[in-house]
């Protein structure tokens, strides 16, 4: 078999466990911190080169639906007795996540250079939290989805409980029962569709579910309408809380705060992005009608997010805990985003007269282009963050300033990464912003309003952005700031290299997003119409 | 796309690249990086002037633009569903592609010469006692340092070095401009916008360090920054729901489809609340426009949002020409005039809309306001920030009052000799802080609280910088609309000529501000340039720098000439002779209906003249005929008693701002949204629920010890190795939260139970 015969087979299940054999490898090797990084750094190298191989191949034979089709499609047996199967598959959204997780964690291993203590242990809890989250993406089977959607969380806890800040334990314990509670809900109507239709496998329950009836209405003696309802709303908190959706947000600045730089970047970067994928992939093609009726809730609690997650961030004075409320407040996009579409249903099936096929496509075209790019900004500003953090030992805002005088190459790519993560037009940001602003506000009187006073929130995200550069770069120099400092205040040649196909990106999304949007566009635009 | 439409996708492309180039190539060189920014910009003029000649020279460019445009966003299932973006000439276009790369080539010459160096005040915090990184910090060396009366540490620092990064910023603040300028429609017109909108804060906060001793109430250039950003983002987030309506409305957001197409300016005159009968008459474009135009109020700094522009002059005096004359503020005025047919919906030539009549409003009402201010302004740049607020009121006025062509040339005119009177703030400026660091070297100690732009401090700087003097005065008389030979006079007469036959209330608003303007314009230069030298550095104020006069020199040219293209063609005898308007007739293109001139009268004209040249004439015997002493207070003080303390104070917008508006967010934020909601609440009731449950069920304390924290222990030993970080598996915590999974499973138990057998 040629490489590339391996490639067009094998691809997903390469992205998927390449980490995985890494983790192992690593593990088995002697405790030589550099020996151990680079190791790292080649088994998430390989994943990224698969992936963007993907990426390129993709645009050959784009795949629009997956319930009737796949890319990369494989499947194998695993569970027969349950009717599960190893079977994975991606479209236009799913490739899209896959290459965001690919180029992150790479980066983030190369920011974790900086790690020292149990670098073994370190670097094999992260490719497995890689396989973890690829995993997700790439799954075709509900218990394969949730079994990647679980093994994700635990290499996390450690990493947050280990290698965390001071307050570790708090933040760890809270991160992983929070998640945990909203999955367990999550296993249990997983559980009950795949009882009901007597398999797990995804492009039969895209099809099947929706339409399911049961014996006549019930099903094991249950009214399908009590199950469909039950399933609908674990979903939706499990994904809500791992989003997560304004009020179950809280346990997100306490996570990413503590967490490692690297950790912090993926959390943001990369899991966040699987609560609205779940959103995008399950919730709405498997209860339009439940989705329907909740829209309007999913728009209020999104809006909420965003203006009350820029509120927060505004208020803060901790450096890390600023950028980490801005996800809060940047997801919101997503999820007002999400919340049109299932306004409109997927096939337009609440939108008879095609009113608003064309504004839910922007929206969600918007959405996922929004998770790529917040996945973007936000792992640069908390490598950021951390990389000041570990020069001068503090992240209060207010024992910082003047920095840009010392660290003038640090200040540009800070201000480049901020600038982005504020929405400025040229930038990446701002396409996905607009293209939900634009997909939102004529939905409805309603989502006009919601869209309105969403605007505060994009007015506060200016406001905290111009904060944080206030007290880090600018103003009258702090020379205990400098004093506590054991190394120059400079970024250093391996961090640049960690920023740079970021800030590459965030450009290139800015000044032409048509190479990316039209990938998306396909599969969203089949989705909707 | 022939070569042509290939050029006006080239024209931002230079100072895009310039920026690029400094920023990662040059960026240590400074006489590289000024090479490469200043050949940049003349290669954006040499294709302007190109693409504007082939313009002017084509037959109805009007209906026929040059445009290229391609897929931006690919968004549905066609091309038609998909958004383009292009760029394109037509007559409005060709006119900002005459005066923005001029302006912008003057002003990139002129800062190569402005900012060779850079040395003012900063503040050190912390670090009492030690000096190791004295050298990192970039203070001038030999300087001790000093404290000020609020017990700051200052020291001198040079930004000199900064030079490169400064080109840099005023290249991409260049290029979002003509990207503004050559944009077919409003979203890149919108990138362009922001775009210089970074560029504003960026270099408004250049000297981000610098503080001002012995004047704490003084903002500070970072936070001078700040507030121009964020003022202008209020407008900014109204402004982008109007492109939200408008795309979603129309389909698109091209100008031609929208504003050349009769059925899509038909079908924006229906009512946009039809159910609402109070606002009912609004139309659509009524709408839409109002919310355009709330970006243009905080870009162009209209009443209530134009409180950052006066400080907006802490940037260096470049910056404050840039921001001030050739690009960010004629932004918002452009815009409007760019999207006159929507904001005009319903007018056709009769009845102002109810948009039409705020805009007007507010432009008139500017206009007066910020007139008023200048009046009493101490800081030479200040009563120029303050005259740019008013004269951008006129050019609002016009377009509410229909004035479409009188707004553009009025753009235009004051583009230029706004460029040529902040230059010229600059080089005194330049000379006077020269002339202080002159008498530095003659013995005195720097004064931490010299103020190199309050006007006060100079006097007599005619015999010292003549050429600045004279190009001074020649801007100046064009500000005041000196008859004639000023091309401030033809643009403003336009307007007032457009306004006294259509809306007289705003024609006695404008000439009043006229006077005004007039008046302060005067006294700024008998205070800068008349009589003897007030201090010592005005006494030993020198200016040579050629790259600092010859900018000057050919926007003088300008001042006196631009306004010769758009002479009334009935005017007595110029007209004639001046080619019959061809201004008008040439931007009058630009629209579907081509907008009437109106008919020649004496009387609005004599009027203009009179109000001009006795403004001037006030001025003249204030502060001229008998030129202030050093020490002596302003005259008008006397005269106005408290009311110019209330101009001198700009009307106390800025604390009502802050008592209103920045101290309550602040507090919304910290207090009550981040402690209060996120950590009281939220939190609160997670962790009542740990303890709630904790209480129920782990009662039984063998349960707890074992199972629980032997578990845990376990877990974690098992994965992680030995280690002293597991100390918190003592802490009550762990329970806590495994209870919240145990009550979280209890609920969705309850919740599943209760679904499954009761419905």
């Amino acid at each position: 078999m040629s490489l590339l015969d391996i490639l067009n087979n094998y691809a997903l299940t390469l992205v998927t466990f390449i980490p995985l054999l890494g983790a192992v490898v690593i593990m088995l090797l002697p405790r030589k911190p550099n020996l151990v990084r680079w190791t790292a750094l080649v088994f998430s190298l390989v994943p990224l080169a698969v992936a963007v191989w993907m990426w390129f191949a993709f645009q050959q034979k784009p795949c629009t639906d997956i319930a009737a089709e796949a890319c990369f499609e494989q499947q194998a047996t695993w569970f027969p007795i349950l009717n599960a199967s190893y079977h994975l598959g991606v479209d236009g959204i799913s490739v899209t996540m896959v290459l965001l997780t690919a180029l992150l964690s790479p980066l983030a291993v190369i920011i974790s250079w900086s790690i020292t203590e149990r670098v073994n242990l370190y670097m094999a809890l992260f490719l497995l939290l890689e396989m973890g989250m690829m995993g997700v993406f790439v799954s075709l089977d509900l218990l394969l989805f949730f079994v990647f959607w679980e093994f994700g969380l635990v290499p996390m806890y450690f990493l947050i409980n280990i290698w965390g800040s001071a307050n570790r334990e708090y933040a760890s314990f809270k991160f992983f029962i929070y998640t945990m509670a909203g999955s367990l809900g999550l296993l249990l109507s997983i559980q009950l569709i795949g009882l009901s239709l007597g398999t797990f496998d995804l492009q039969t329950i895209l099809v099947e579910w929706p339409a399911f009836q049961g014996d006549g209405g019930t099903f094991v003696g249950v009214g399908v309408w009590a199950i469909r309802n039950v399933s609908f709303w674990l979903f939706a908190l499990a994904f809500a809380i791992k989003v997560p959706i304004w009020p179950f947000h809280t346990w997100l600045p306490d996570a990413h705060t503590e967490a490692p730089t690297a950790g912090s970047m993926i959390l943001a970067g990369v899991l966040l992005k699987l609560g609205a994928y779940g959103f995008l992939r399950l919730v709405l093609p498997l209860f339009p009608v439940q989705a329907h009726a909740a829209a309007p809730v999913l728009a209020i609690l999104a809006v909420l997010a965003i203006v009350m997650g820029a509120f927060a961030s505004f208020g803060q004075t901790d450096f890390k805990r600023l950028v980490a409320y801005s996800s809060v407040n940047h997801m919101g996009w997503v999820v007002l985003a999400i919340a049109v579409a299932a306004w409109v249903g997927y096939g337009s099936r609440f939108d008879a007269e095609g009113h608003n096929q064309l504004n839910a496509i922007i929206a969600m075209n918007g959405a996922v282009l929004q998770m790529f790019n917040h996945g973007l900004s936000a792992a640069a500003m908390f490598a950021l963050v951390g990389m000041m953090y570990e020069r001068i030992h503090t992240r209060d805002l207010t024992k910082m300033g003047g920095l840009w005088v010392v660290a003038p190459v640090y200040g540009g790519i800070m201000i480049f990464s901020s600038m982005a993560s504020l929405g400025l037009p040229g930038l990446n940001g701002f396409v996905s912003e607009f293209m939900v602003v634009r997909g939102v506000f004529p939905a409805s009187p309603f989502f006009t309003i919601m869209t309105a006073i969403g605007m505060l929130g994009l007015l506060f995200t200016g406001a905290y952005i111009l904060k944080a550069i206030r007290h880090v770069l600018h103003g009258p120099f702090n020379k205990d700031a400098a004093d506590h400092a054991d190394r120059t205040l400079e970024i250093n040649a391996r961090e640049i290299v960690a920023m740079a196909p970021l800030m590459i990106l965030m450009l290139l999304i800015g000044i032409f997003p048509a190479w990316i949007v039209q990938v998306i566009n396909d599969t969203v635009t089949a989705l909707l119409t | 796309m022939d070569t042509l439409e290939l050029l006006v996708w080239l024209i931002p492309l230079p100072p895009l690249l310039a920026f690029l180039i400094i920023l990662l190539v040059t960026r240590g060189n400074k006489l590289l990086s000024d090479i490469v920014a200043v050949a940049a910009i003349l290669g954006t003029w040499g294709l302007s002037l190109t693409v504007f000649f082939n313009a002017i020279s084509t037959e109805h460019l009007g209906e026929h633009p040059l445009r290229a445009a391609f897929t931006w966003l690919p968004l549905g299932e066609s091309v038609e569903t998909s958004f383009q973006i292009g760029a394109m000439v037509d007559p409005l276009t060709a006119v900002m592609l005459f005066f923005v790369p001029l302006t912008a080539s003057m002003i990139f010459i002129y800062s190569t010469g402005y900012m060779a160096t850079g040395h003012y005040w900063t503040e050190i915090k912390g670090g009492h006692g030690h000096d190791d990184h004295a050298g990192e910090e970039g203070d001038d060396h030999g300087h001790e340092m000093v404290v000020d009366s609020a017990g700051r540490n200052l020291v001198r620092f040079d930004a000199t070095a900064w030079k490169a990064r400064f080109m840099a910023l005023i290249a991409l603040f260049a290029s979002g401009m003509l990207l503004l300028s050559v944009a077919d429609n409003l979203l890149l017109l919108f990138i362009g916008w922001e775009i210089m909108g970074f560029c504003s804060y960026a270099l408004i906060g250049f000297w981000h360090n610098r503080v001002y001793p012995n004047q704490p109430k003084r903002i500070t250039p970072m936070f001078a920054g700040i507030k121009a950003f964020m003022t202008t983002r209020v407008a900014d987030v109204i402004m982008l729901l109007g492109i939200a309506w408008l795309y979603s409305y129309t389909g698109t957001l091209s100008f031609r489809e929208i504003m050349y197409n009769e059925a899509m300016l038909h079908a924006l005159e229906s009512s946009a609340f039809p159910n609402i009968v109070a606002l009912s008459t609004l139309t659509v474009g009524g709408v839409i426009g109002l919310l355009l135009f709330a970006g243009a109020v905080g870009k162009s700094a209209q009443f209530p949002l134009h409180t950052w522009l006066p400080d907006a002059m802490e940037g260096p005096t470049p910056v404050s020409a840039m921001i001030h004359a050739a690009t960010m503020v004629s932004a918002g005025v452009y815009m409007i005039i760019r999207m006159y047919p929507i904001i005009s919906t319903g007018f056709h030539g009769h009845g102002f809309t109810p948009t039409m009549q705020i805009v007007a409003g507010i432009g008139a009402f500017t206009a007066l306001f910020s007139a008023t201010i200048a009046v009493a302004q101490r800081d030479i740049k200040k009563v120029l920030a303050y005259s740019t607020i008013s004269q951008l009121g006129y050019m609002v006025a016009a377009v509410g009052i229909g004035a479409y062509v009188a707004a553009a040339f009025h753009l235009m005119t004051h583009a230029i000799f706004k460029a040529l009177l902040f230059m010229g703030s600059g080089s005194v400026i330049h000379a006077v802080e020269h002339g202080e660091e002159h008498a530095h070297h003659h013995g005195h100690h720097f004064p931490i609280d010299f103020d190199a732009q309050d006007m006060f401090n100079m006097g007599g700087l005619w015999k010292r910088i003549p050429v600045t003097a004279w190009t001074f005065l020649i801007g100046g008389l064009a500000l005041s609309g000196f008859p004639l030979v000023t091309a401030g006079f033809w643009s403003k007469d336009e307007i007032l000529a457009d306004a006294f036959a259509h809306a007289p209330a705003v024609f006695v608003v404008l000439a009043i501000a006229a006077f005004l303007t007039a008046f302060y314009t005067m006294r700024q230069i008998g205070l800068t340039f008349a009589g003897e030298p007030r201090t010592h550095a005005a006494e030993e104020a020198t200016q040579t720098d050629w790259r600092m006069n010859l900018p000057l020199i050919i926007l003088a040219f300008f001042a006196i000439t631009a306004g010769f293209v758009g002479v009334h063609q009935d005017f007595p005898v110029l007209g004639r002779l001046l080619g019959e308007n061809p201004f008008h007739h040439f931007v009058g293109g630009a629209l579907l209906e081509h907008p009437e001139t109106l008919a020649f009268s004496f009387t609005p004209l004599i009027l203009s003249i009179v109000i001009a040249l006795s403004g001037l004439l006030v001025g003249w015997l204030i502060y001229v005929r008998k030129p202030l002493a050093a020490g002596q207070e302003d005259p008008l003080k006397k005269l106005l008693g408290p009311i110019h303390t209330l101009l001198e104070n700009k009307y106390y917008m800025d604390e009502l701002y802050d008592w209103a508006v920045i101290r309550p967010s602040m507090w919304f934020a910290e207090k009550f949204v981040y402690l209060f909601i996120d950590r009281g609440i939220i939190d609160g009731i997670l962790h009542f629920i740990a303890r709630s449950v904790e209480w129920m069920a782990f009662r039984n304390k063998d349960f707890d010890t074992h199972v629980i924290n032997g578990g845990a222990d376990q877990v974690v030993e098992g994965i992680g190795g030995l280690s002293d970080s597991f100390k918190y598996v003592q802490s009550g915590r762990v329970q806590q939260y495994l209870a919240v999974a145990v009550a979280g499973l209890l609920m969705l138990v309850g919740v599943f139970v209760w679904t499954l057998f009761l419905r």
